[in-house]
């Protein structure tokens, strides 16, 4: 859940209105979001770098608030303080309007080369016309770029943001992609021209930008983007050029989004614009741009698409479980910043789905949102009449399982494992009994120890290729081995599953050999004359492997037939 | 208590009835008690003998009454009573010298010649003739009377207030008086005071009941005060205790338990059949545990499985879909279920392809997921999930169920809050009251299945499915009081915990 950070007093001031903490949190729970810490700069760095590092650092409250992962237009202030206003009924949602350049100027052009189709095919553009930056609107402009980063676009994967001073360059633009030794630019913050080889390994570093390089490392071609002078804006997703980089002072931005993910990248520059666009002069409307693609397809971006969906009060209500007039539901949801109006049919509602609401894909969404707007708590809670018998369960295809040869099973691997500890699935219930004991070591002897529970085996009739085995597995670990004792204990076993000792219909024991066991003191254990598992006297190298010291008898049966 | 002694058993209380009753008898002579340390000087034993005698008549019942107490006194050191009986080195040495003298270097041969010289020489008891012919010889030069050995002496009959303490200290000096510390008994009757002795018998048997000897035989007391010898039994782990009343609570509302033994299971089912998209950060490396053998499943329901592309990368069921280019090869990938969710998918999918009827499962199972370990996280754990799948479910059916789950649980100050998770909607947080830290807090999710995730499936337009999951190990720390879940879950678990832990009543 991504964490968004805010200024209690400047948020405060936006919503019009000051909260006590408590009053605060509870307008976020009533809205899904949740005031995970009241901290502040200096707190921070006290906790993370100590005392004397926080010396000077600022004081001022700052709340950090959990918001939802799939509402991207509440990772900013403007944002969050948008979003609540319309909910408490203190605005109304704006509408966000594309526009062409004033003048009957030609937009800003991108032009996609087809080398881009293999490292990184997508690209879209916008402007944001004449907007007045402050300190702190600045810092949140990075920062709501840097949120979207991590979240949407997938740690830059799927999208990179890149801003850009327009009055430092001039288009059209021209997205490709090069090798990297042919690519030479300032990039920001740097003092001197790099190539792109070189920035690789000089981010290899950069605490930051290192996540970021393996996404084209390897990449014969490295996507870039030039200006019609041959001047860099940036090299996505890694580095924006140093010499159109924005400023406080900066009044018209150019933005581009490069993208493996085109649906992506359009939320994003959706977001990043209808965000921000209450800064311009016009609030809320954005400068146009075109996008052409190799083929000469021309588009134009940004979409800032409305949706309409049509729904039906009583599906709300009866989805709910709530019973609101039309009319009140249509007012609950414009509360979600989701515009609605009854339409005159029936209880039909008309629902416009703004370009902030990328989330809202089904009508269930719209519902939800309705709920929310009625709150959670005050719906009346019901028992379902749902009429149903319980059953415990059962396997059904044991006769199936028995028919299998459990000898041939190997283990299942796991790829990624943190540690070695978990680098196959268990396929034997004793290594945990052995290390268990091997823990607790002070405890008084004798210890007798069992497990029921499953192991994982490759099988291939299964359409993973991979099956449980659930089985029974006890140790005895004293001064005397106590063969006697887990012998007891299967013939106790058997006498509970009621299964007689025998050698067609029963279950008995014969001598076998097992690398686990001490030679001559391990039998394998059959019931119905199939083999079922082992018992015996652990061998002594086993038991010095596990760091223990005791004789230590055990037995590790199959018991899917008996259940 | 512990005694400075420990008496052989079979010396006190059974070789020596004739002391017992000796000491009975003083006992009984003395109104208002005597001190063991007395009784030991009466009868001319060691004390600690006497201690013992106590100890065994306190086995005895309420024969007699003794309370311990402590005492300073003085006692002689080894060099103290060799004085008292021999007399002082000084005194030793005077009483060696005949009258015509001794040569000096014959003196000092004596066993307490050194010693003895000087503090005869510095009492001016003899004199030296150093001149004396035939080399240095010692005379006496008065008689003596020697009162280190009296006042020794005084001590060694008990009487020592009769010195002063500036003697006493004196003689401390010297190494031959010591303060002792003596923890002796005040001994009284008892209620049953008697000056001969009964055997005690230990435990009834047989024998007395038959012959009914019992009548006439005493027994010794218990002590109520010790425990009991722990049965010979097994123990179940805390978390199986846990789990069976949570078993319970699904059964008595009318729950069928999931098949959950798949533990290995595909990211079709895992992630795509719940409308989880493949670029979904819980589908990283990071958060999950991919297998490298098996590692892809080959075997899927095929028709389903282009509904399922179908609605991720183009919609449809009245959904926009995520719009992505959705691959079978992120959908084969096998990894550990990181949620039992899969197995609902896999019985919903079931139940689907039946005429239908409505169900409510559960299950209780392993899941796992690529965590860095800590006090609270484990790369695996236990999930408790509930299922309710019918025509018309509403959210308000899943807040009432959730109530009266949580109600057998013994929580019944509930409230949800708005979240978000990709297979529901909506989601909501169920948070309980906490008494004890005064706050609300976290102790499930719950949602309803997303449309998309259903009807792809093939289960009926109208039908709902609500549903909520929730850790066990979470309520069993609590429960328990446990604070590190690696003493919980995995072979660092403290057994004495699972020896000790109580029976599992969720409610109270």
């Amino acid at each position: 859940m991504p964490t968004v950070s805010v200024k209690r007093d400047l948020l405060f001031e936006a919503l019009g209105q000051k909260y006590t903490d408590e009053e605060f949190d509870e307008l976020c729970f009533e809205f899904g979001l949740e005031l995970d810490e009241i901290t502040s700069e200096k707190e921070i760095l006290i906790r993370e770098q100590g005392g004397e590092k926080a010396e000077g650092a600022s004081d001022v409250v700052l709340y950090k608030i959990d918001v939802p992962a799939n509402r991207y237009d509440l990772l900013c202030l403007e944002g969050l303080v948008r979003g609540l206003q319309v909910f408490k009924e203190k605005l109304e949602a704006p509408r966000y309007k594309r526009v062409s350049p004033a003048d009957g100027g030609e937009p800003q052009r991108l032009v996609i080369t087809e080398e881009t189709a293999s490292v990184r095919p997508h690209a879209v553009a916008a402007v944001l016309r004449n907007i007045t930056f402050t300190q702190e609107r600045y810092e949140s402009f990075i920062e709501l770029q840097e949120k979207l980063h991590q979240n949407i676009c997938r740690k830059r994967t799927l999208v990179a943001i890149g801003t850009h001073d327009l009055d430092t360059i001039s288009g059209p633009f021209t997205y490709t992609a090069k090798p990297p030794g042919e690519i030479r630019f300032k990039p920001l913050s740097q003092s001197r021209e790099y190539t792109a080889a070189e920035l690789m390994s000089l981010y290899k570093t950069d605490s930051h930008l290192r996540h970021y390089l393996h996404i084209i490392e390897n990449e014969p071609l490295y996507p870039i983007i030039y200006d019609s002078n041959g001047i860099v804006l940036s090299m996505p997703p890694i580095i924006n050029g140093d010499h159109s980089k924005i400023s406080l002072n900066t009044k018209n931005i150019f933005i581009e989004c490069t993208a493996t993910d085109l649906t992506k990248a359009k939320i994003t520059l959706d977001m990043v614009v209808t965000m921000f666009s209450v800064y311009c002069d016009e609030p809320f409307t954005v400068e146009e741009a075109e996008v052409v693609y190799p083929d000469g397809r021309l588009s134009v971006y940004p979409e800032l698409a409305y949706r309409t969906e049509t729904l039906s009060g009583d599906f709300i209500n009866k989805r709910v479980g709530i019973n609101e007039s039309a009319e009140s539901i249509a007012q609950l949801l414009t509360r979600m910043c989701l515009r609605s109006e009854v339409s005159g049919e029936g209880d039909l509602i008309q629902v416009e789905i703004p370009p902030t609401r990328a989330d809202v894909i089904h009508a269930c969404d719209i519902m939800e949102d309705a709920a929310i707007a009625y709150g959670f708590n005050n719906i009346v809670r019901s028992t379902p009449r749902t009429y149903t018998v319980a059953n415990q369960c059962s396997e059904e295809d044991i006769a199936d399982k028995l028919r299998k040869n459990i000898t041939e099973t190997r283990a299942v691997h796991i790829s990624n494992p943190k540690t070695a500890d978990f680098q196959v699935a268990r396929t034997s219930l004793l290594p945990g009994l052995l290390k268990t004991i091997a823990a607790n070591r002070k405890m008084p002897l004798p210890l007798k120890l069992f497990e029921i529970s499953d192991v994982v085996l490759k099988d291939e009739t299964k359409d993973v290729g991979a099956r449980n085995n659930r089985r029974l597995c006890a140790v005895y670990y004293n001064k005397s081995p106590g063969f006697e004792v887990i012998h007891g204990l299967l013939d106790r076993v058997m006498q509970l599953l009621d299964v007689k000792p025998g050698r067609n219909q029963g279950y008995h024991i014969q001598a076998a050999e097992d690398s686990t066991f001490f030679p001559g003191r391990c039998a394998e254990i059959f019931s119905c004359g199939k083999s079922i598992g082992h018992l015996g006297v652990l061998h002594p190298d086993v038991i010095s492997r596990f760091e223990l010291t005791m004789p230590c008898s055990a037995i590790d049966i199959d018991i899917e037939p008996f259940l | 208590m512990i005694f400075p002694v420990i008496v052989a058993q079979g010396e006190s209380s059974m070789a020596d009835n004739g002391l017992l009753e000796s000491v009975l008898r003083l006992v009984e002579k003395v109104d208002g008690g005597t001190d063991s340390q007395d009784v030991a000087a009466d009868l001319g034993v060691d004390h600690q003998v006497i201690v013992g005698a106590v100890k065994s008549l306190q086995a005895l019942g309420e024969v007699i009454s003794a309370e311990q107490k402590s005492s300073r006194h003085w006692e002689l050191t080894g060099e103290g009573r060799e004085i008292a009986e021999q007399g002082s080195h000084e005194a030793r040495v005077f009483n060696a010298i005949p009258d015509e003298g001794l040569p000096q270097n014959q003196l000092m041969k004596m066993p307490s010649g050194k010693v003895g010289f000087s503090k005869a020489m510095s009492n001016k008891w003899i004199r030296l003739d150093k001149a004396h012919e035939g080399g240095p010889r010692v005379f006496k030069t008065v008689t003596i009377e020697d009162t280190v050995r009296d006042k020794l002496q005084l001590v060694q009959k008990g009487q020592s207030a009769k010195l002063e303490d500036k003697e006493k200290n004196e003689l401390k000096k010297r190494k031959l008086l010591s303060e002792v510390t003596v923890k002796s008994y005040w001994i009284t009757k008892g209620s049953s005071f008697s000056t001969t002795i009964t055997k005690q018998e230990t435990e009834l048997t047989p024998e007395m009941i038959a012959s009914g000897s019992w009548k006439e035989k005493k027994f010794k007391p218990y002590n109520f005060e010790a425990m009991g010898v722990a049965p010979d039994c097994g123990h179940l782990h805390p978390l199986m205790k846990v789990r069976t009343q949570f078993r319970q609570i699904f059964l008595e509302m009318g729950f069928t338990e999931m098949p959950t033994n798949n533990f290995i299971e595909s990211s079709f089912w895992n992630f795509d059949s719940l409308f989880q998209p493949q670029q979904h950060p819980a589908r990283d490396q990071h958060d999950t545990f991919f297998i490298s053998d098996p590692a892809l499943a080959h075997e899927f329901p095929q028709d389903y499985l282009e509904r399922v592309k179908k609605v991720h990368s183009e919609g449809g069921y009245g959904s926009q879909g995520y719009k992505y280019d959705w691959k079978i090869e992120e959908a084969q990938k096998n990894l550990l279920r990181t949620h039992t969710t899969a197995v609902s998918a896999r019985m919903l999918y079931k139940l689907a392809q039946q005429k239908f009827t409505p169900v409510k499962y559960f299950s209780i199972d392993r899941v796992f997921r690529n965590e860095t370990l800590d006090a609270t996280h484990l790369a695996e754990f236990h999930q408790i999930e509930g299922v309710v799948a019918d025509y018309g479910l509403t959210l308000g059916n899943l807040m009432g169920i959730l109530h009266q789950f949580f109600t057998k649980l013994g929580i019944t100050k509930l409230r949800f809050k708005p979240a978000y998770n990709p297979y529901t909607e909506p989601s909501m947080e169920v948070f309980s009251y906490h008494e004890g830290l005064k706050k609300w807090v976290e102790v499930g999710n719950s949602g309803v299945f997303r449309p998309e995730m259903l009807l792809p499936m093939g289960l009926p337009e109208g039908v709902s499915v609500i549903a909520w999951g929730l850790s066990l190990e979470r309520p069993t720390m609590i429960k328990y009081g446990i604070n590190n879940i690696r003493e919980l879950v995995g072979h660092k678990v403290n057994l004495q915990m699972v020896y000790d832990s109580p029976i599992c009543r969720l409610d109270s």
